[in-house]
């Protein structure tokens, strides 16, 4: 790779510096480039792009193949409206030939995930803010809006400025009943909702290199929640294992380098940590678990981009085993993908989680953002595995919703009100 | 297609009246998720702020600038944010920051972002200002407050009115 000259670069630098369009090689922190990204995805919630890329009358798209459609946001669709917008994306994925993950499929983060698309160092963008999470591939996901995507069918660029980063390290060992999302909500406490606005979060330290790849999903997902433009989790044997078995081959590392600039550089200890709690209305409103615990809830979800996969599945499934949900409490359940849910029916799981009084939903992205599939009601409180807890995003804006891992919204589920998941483990 | 974004040719020169808002107000708050199948401003833009209360797409008649704390448009990548603030008769957005996506949302559809801390902290409501974007300056009765100036290409698909405007010429569409 170029170098310019002894400067040592950040992730974020390095991948903008490999895509930037005039091939200068170099990239530091507030250029404005213009750039070649090496994939996208593209969603029904703003599937403006494709109406808008039609009315430029072009007869190809200049990305060719490396273009996904997906449905998941509203899938199956709840409405006329968005069953056209369904309509719409499937006759625009036939004629150009792009990628399409139907309905049921499942959550677009998760389904690139599993096909292992994401590689090292690569430019992805995505007209959802949760692209962030193609990080935990230490793929460089970019967020970004309908006109962006228009732009990047027509032309295969865009602009885009080299953020400045941040580098969060974490070590220690996690106890039993905490996870990433934990440490996410640890960092995101710390940091607030501005604390990376506009930079890159680089995710690293032995407790990170400890955590599976579904885990660090989470840490980079969650990263957006602070302002952040992308999010990178330290590529190593853990990356490229799960690589090599998902996308057949394994791809080379890529790290940032040695003694590269950061502009927030924080160390985190994880060994007392205890499991994290949201409060509503923001995501970095965070508690240790024992301040919120007591509080009644009406609904528990487990589902999002931020969990919903085999592992959030079973951790439920053992917490659920010969017990019940809280008698008036919801406890709905929505798998990531239809691989995880197929999974977890193989496996067990969706069977100890009905029979325990559960509902399944379809894979996608269920009531996380109040479309359908569970919205709340005036007064009603839920515990959330997702990412957002803002007022009305789930449904009525005098709902409360509070965010945590799978343990704790499954502990939550049986008790009927905001409980610690360490009391379910190892007894 | 009538569009008020991606006609309008970005605006030098714009006077009116102010609403100010808080700190992280995010696209949820901006567009409520139930309206992503819309596309039009104008559509969108009868829905603008009501994630904020049902009462907001009223209290925004008439008002031409938003004023906000930190971190305004956080959230979701959803371009309907910017466009509904557009479809309802916006002309900049003035805040100490923004949310990310929506700043690069808000500059493709030609709607002028500013970062000017000084100016939200001095703005009152319903107060008349005056955005330069060429001076980059913004004035509130007899005071001045400058800002940065914007990157010649961000500078240019503002004036433009956003990018599709370029995109439509750069194609010979």
């Amino acid at each position: 790779m170029n170098r310019a000259g002894s400067y040592r670069m950040t992730f974020a630098e390095k991948v903008l510096a490999r895509t930037r369009v005039d091939g200068s090689g170099s990239a530091r922190a507030g250029e404005m480039l213009q750039v070649r990204p090496d994939r996208s995805i593209t969603l029904d919630a703003d599937a403006e792009c494709l109406v808008r890329f039609e009315e430029l009358g072009l007869d190809t798209v200049a990305p060719g193949g490396r273009v996904v459609a997906a449905m998941d946001h509203y899938a199956p669709a709840e409405s006329v409206r968005s069953a056209n917008v369904h309509a719409l994306m499937r006759r625009f994925a036939a004629r150009h030939g792009v990628e399409l993950f139907d309905v049921g499929s499942g959550i677009t983060h998760q389904l690139m995930v599993e096909r292992g698309y994401p590689k090292p160092g690569e430019l992805i963008i995505g007209t959802d803010s949760h692209t962030l999470s193609y990080g935990c591939l230490g793929a460089f996901g970019a967020p970004v809006g309908a006109t962006d995507m228009t732009a990047y069918l027509a032309t295969g660029e865009i602009w885009m400025r080299v953020p400045e980063s941040a580098r969060l390290s974490f070590d220690g060992n996690l106890s039993p009943g905490v996870y990433g999302k934990d440490m996410v909500l640890l960092a995101l406490g710390d940091l607030g909702t501005d604390g990376a606005l506009y930079q890159s979060v680089e995710w690293t330290g032995q407790a990170v290199h400890d955590l599976s790849v579904s885990e660090r999903f989470v840490l980079a997902n969650l990263s957006v929640e602070m302002g952040a433009k992308t999010a990178y989790v330290q590529v190593d044997e853990v990356t490229l294992r799960y690589l090599a078995q998902a996308a057949g081959e394994e791809p080379p590392a890529f790290n940032p380098d040695q003694g590269a600039r950061y502009v927030i550089d924080r160390k985190y200890d994880v060994s007392s940590l205890p499991p994290m709690v949201a409060a509503p209305h923001l995501p970095s409103n965070v508690h240790a678990v024992d301040e919120t615990e007591g509080v009644t809830i009406d609904q528990a979800f487990l589902g999002t981009c931020a969990s919903g996969r085999l592992e959030d599945l079973e951790v439920a499934a053992r917490i659920l085993q010969g017990r019940k949900v809280a008698p008036g409490v919801r406890f709905l359940v929505a798998p990531a993908s239809s691989g995880a849910y197929l999974a977890a029916i193989e496996a067990g799981f969706a069977a100890t989680l009905v029979s325990a009084g559960a509902t399944l939903l379809p894979p996608g992205c269920g009531p996380c953002a109040g479309i359908h599939a569970g919205v709340l009601a005036d007064g009603e409180v839920c515990i959330s595995t997702g990412n957002r807890n803002f007022r009305g995003r789930m449904g009525s804006r005098e709902a409360e919703i509070y965010l945590a891992s799978a343990a704790t919204v499954a502990a939550s589920a049986v008790r009927g009100k905001i409980a610690d998941p360490r009391e379910f483990m190892g007894g | 297609m009538k569009d008020v974004a991606r006609n309008r040719q970005g605006t030098l020169r714009e006077t009116g009246k102010v609403h100010l808002l808080g700190d992280d107000i995010n696209t949820d708050y901006i567009i409520p998720a139930v309206y992503l199948c819309l596309y039009e401003p104008e559509e969108l833009g009868r829905h603008v702020l009501e994630g904020l209360g049902p009462e907001y797409p009223a209290r925004l008649e008439g008002v031409r600038f938003v004023f906000a704390g930190r971190n305004f448009g956080s959230g979701s990548a959803r371009e309907q944010a910017p466009n509904a603030l557009l479809g309802a008769g916006i002309r900049g957005v003035v805040a100490q920051s923004f949310g990310r996506i929506f700043y690069r949302n808000s500059i493709n559809v030609g709607l002028p972002v500013i970062e000017c801390p000084d100016a939200v902290a001095a703005v009152e409501e319903g107060e008349e200002a005056t955005i330069d974007l060429t001076g980059s300056v913004i004035l509130l009765g007899t005071r001045r407050f400058a800002f940065a100036p914007f990157p010649p290409n961000v500078q240019e698909i503002i004036l433009a009115g956003g990018i599709m405007p370029l995109l439509k010429e750069k194609l010979g569409r």
